[in-house]
């Protein structure tokens, strides 16, 4: 449990009277999120800039923002289950001098929360900070209400708003102390805070600007990914070799491709690796980047098919859709391989899909054998 | 690999038989956050007894028929908490049984919010909490408009009150006299981050819901008698067509039957493994015994 001048997030839930260590409540299940970092830098930089506030809408434990109340208690605000009325309270604490964080999951956050978004911050520029955590298909068996894989697409079209996708927790770390001063609104997509890290610390990690070449190769093809998805490819990349290079696109608006344009050769293939619908995400913006500056080579667009995603435990859903190491490093090798640019799907087909449904069924662990009884009568 | 046992006894006696269903339901939310690894086991449970009270007690459904147009509806707006209302409906013959063994896994109908597309039963698709109320004033008008009338009930959490949306669809329906809506509060005195009246304190939930124009019951959301008794009463007065819409604030438990979680925001998400999960089997068997 994460420990703040003395208290735990136990101060605040108490523990039922256990007898098995397997069981857990959602203190428990909260535990393993050390990505999510931001209740605990913010209360950093509060100590130094009284402007600083935070919002929650009942959900401060699973986004970690009590990390920040252990500190300062009267500078958390809790909305309740009210997520559009946290975003424009947050605009009129912006309105008055503060810089107001507030944070919910993604699917509330960019999507139920768009217009409050555009109209409270974006239209009046306010300095607000949208956390918005378990972006994508995170929270695979929560199922569609809770998956966010369209807020790139809305969100990338609001003028006045930066949109800063962090790979890890040095890197989400380092973007909130470099933009403390932005005077306007970014929304920052995050992950579920499981991400592995990837940068050495906040030190060495990025500011808002152009793609960071986070894993040097050759130029062959270029995986050019976002937030939790720039590990596994990564990963992809080391298991094909020499010839794969890796971009973070950690500021997805405004996109700056120059760093990517300079990696560019006569024979580079991209491709491009996202938890999110390739309709209007980052895929689109790649393209338009690179087209932009008379670059003319295959961009793939890999991600969620313009679908919704099935349910299941997030590990699975991310091996079904090719977003893991394994699945990435096949698209990659097969658009190596590839003439021209592909159509969309050819890279990860339905067969592809199909094979890993086997094989999670296959290695599926049943944990309880259960008789359903049936009914007797009415 | 625990290997898990229900045992079933109807009775001729009503609400004994309730009782045995309820108490077979909220075995099921265990064993389904046991199949799951997880699961919302506090929501659920509290509000188990309103369930069964609807779907073995009261509404007009025919699991044979599940599309037929003058049917009642149900939205539970508090989505998550469906692990209470898949065992009933695969109990009522909406699908298997054994599709519960699938419950959250990859491929599954049923996750862990519920989707109308895949479940049958399911009246309306939820999870992002404050939709459900608005819906069901779009199924009592469509019951209007083609004069079939049938009773569209929406279970909220009280939680999910503190969502702005929910109180614009209270002002329509009364507005609109939609006598046809019932919405039932699971009032269970928690939410994710604590106890209600701690994290945002929503009371007086009557005097709210009368103020928008509502009639309002109060039961205790555990007890058959009191539950049946307020939908009889819903059912008395909605015919008339001038009748404002109905809530049910039904006092509830969260956790109710393991009494080592109630009453615990904690427990909105959890597991219980070997002993846990035994005592837990032990603590349902002993509410229901009397």
């Amino acid at each position: 449990m994460t420990k703040t001048q003395g208290k735990t997030v136990r101060d605040f839930r108490p523990l039922a009277d256990l007898k098995d260590g397997r069981s857990f409540d959602m203190a428990g299940r909260d535990s393993g999120e050390s990505a999510l970092v931001s209740g605990s830098v913010l209360a950093d930089l509060a100590r130094e800039d009284e402007r600083i506030v935070l919002g929650t809408a009942d959900l401060q434990f699973a986004t970690q923002m009590v990390q920040f109340r252990f500190e300062f208690p009267e500078r958390l605000l809790q909305f309740g289950i009210s997520e559009r009325n946290m975003l424009g309270a947050a605009a009129g604490l912006a309105s008055s001098g503060y810089i107001p964080y507030v944070c919910t999951f993604a699917c509330f956050a960019g999507v139920l929360g768009f217009e409050n978004i555009k109209t409270d911050m974006a239209y009046p520029q306010m300095p607000v900070r949208v956390l918005a955590t378990h972006a994508g298909i995170s929270m695979g068996f929560f199922a569609t209400s809770h998956h966010a894989t369209e807020d790139i697409g809305a969100l990338r079209t609001v003028a006045n708003l930066m949109i800063l996708s962090p790979s890890d927790g040095p890197s989400y770390e380092a973007m909130l102390r470099a933009t403390k001063d932005h005077p306007g609104p970014i929304y920052f997509r995050l992950g579920r805070g499981r991400e592995p890290r990837i940068y050495e610390s906040a030190q060495v990690a990025p500011t808002p600007g152009a793609s960071t070449l986070v894993r040097k190769g050759g130029n062959k093809i270029l995986i050019v990914a976002t937030g939790a998805m720039v590990y596994p490819a990564i990963k992809a990349a080391e298991q094909l070799g020499d010839d794969v290079s890796v971009f973070d696109v950690h500021t997805i608006k405004p996109f700056d491709p120059s760093t990517i344009v300079e990696a560019v050769g006569t024979d580079t293939k991209i491709l491009v690796v996202e938890e999110h619908n390739v309709e209007g995400g980052l895929g689109s913006i790649v393209r338009e980047g690179l087209f932009d500056n008379c670059v003319h080579v295959p961009v793939y667009k890999h991600g969620l098919m313009d679908e919704f995603a099935i349910i299941g435990p997030p590990a699975h859903l991310y091996q079904y859709y090719g977003l893991d190491a394994a699945g990435i490093a096949t698209i990659a090798d097969r658009l190596a391989s590839a003439s021209g640019l592909p159509r969309p799907s050819s890279l990860w087909t339905k067969q592809d899909r199909d094979r890993v449904s086997g094989e999670v069924a296959a290695n599926r662990k049943v944990r309880a054998k259960v008789t359903w009884a049936g009914r007797q009568s009415a | 690999m625990v290997e898990l046992q229900h045992n079933r006894a109807g009775t001729a006696n009503d609400l004994s038989f309730l009782g045995d269903r309820a108490a077979w339901v909220r075995r099921c939310v265990v064993d389904l956050a046991a199949v799951a690894g997880s699961g919302h086991i506090g929501p659920s449970l509290s509000c188990t007894d309103i369930l069964v009270s609807l779907y073995y007690g009261y509404m007009n459904i025919d699991p044979k028929n599940p599309g037929k147009i003058d049917r009642d509806r149900f939205i539970l707006s508090k989505g998550h908490a469906c692990s209470a209302l898949y065992p009933i409906l695969a109990d009522l013959g909406y699908f298997a049984y054994d599709v519960l063994n699938d419950f959250t896994q990859l491929h599954s109908i049923l996750g862990d919010h519920p989707n109308m597309l895949k479940v049958p039963g399911i009246d309306f698709s939820s999870g992002s909490l404050g939709h459900g109320l608005a819906i069901g004033i779009g199924m009592a008008e469509a019951g209007r408009f083609r004069k079939t009338n049938e009773r569209v009930v929406v279970m909220l959490g009280d939680g999910e009150l503190n969502e702005g949306q929910i109180w614009e669809a209270a002002g329509y329906a009364s507005a609109r006299n939609l006598g046809s809506l019932l919405a039932i509060v699971d009032k269970n005195h928690v939410q994710v981050d604590g106890n209600t009246k701690d994290v945002l304190n929503f009371e007086p939930i009557d005097k709210k819901f009368r103020a928008f124009g509502w009639h309002v019951e109060e039961v205790n959301g555990h007890e058959f008698t009191e539950l049946l008794a307020a939908l009889g009463r819903f059912d008395a007065r909605r015919t008339s067509t001038d009748a404002s819409p109905t809530v049910i604030i039904a006092d509830t438990v969260s956790g109710k039957g393991i009494p080592f979680i109630e009453g615990m925001a904690e427990w909105h998400i959890g597991f219980l493994a070997g002993t846990d999960y035994e005592r837990a089997i032990e603590g349902i068997n002993l509410v229901h015994k009397g």
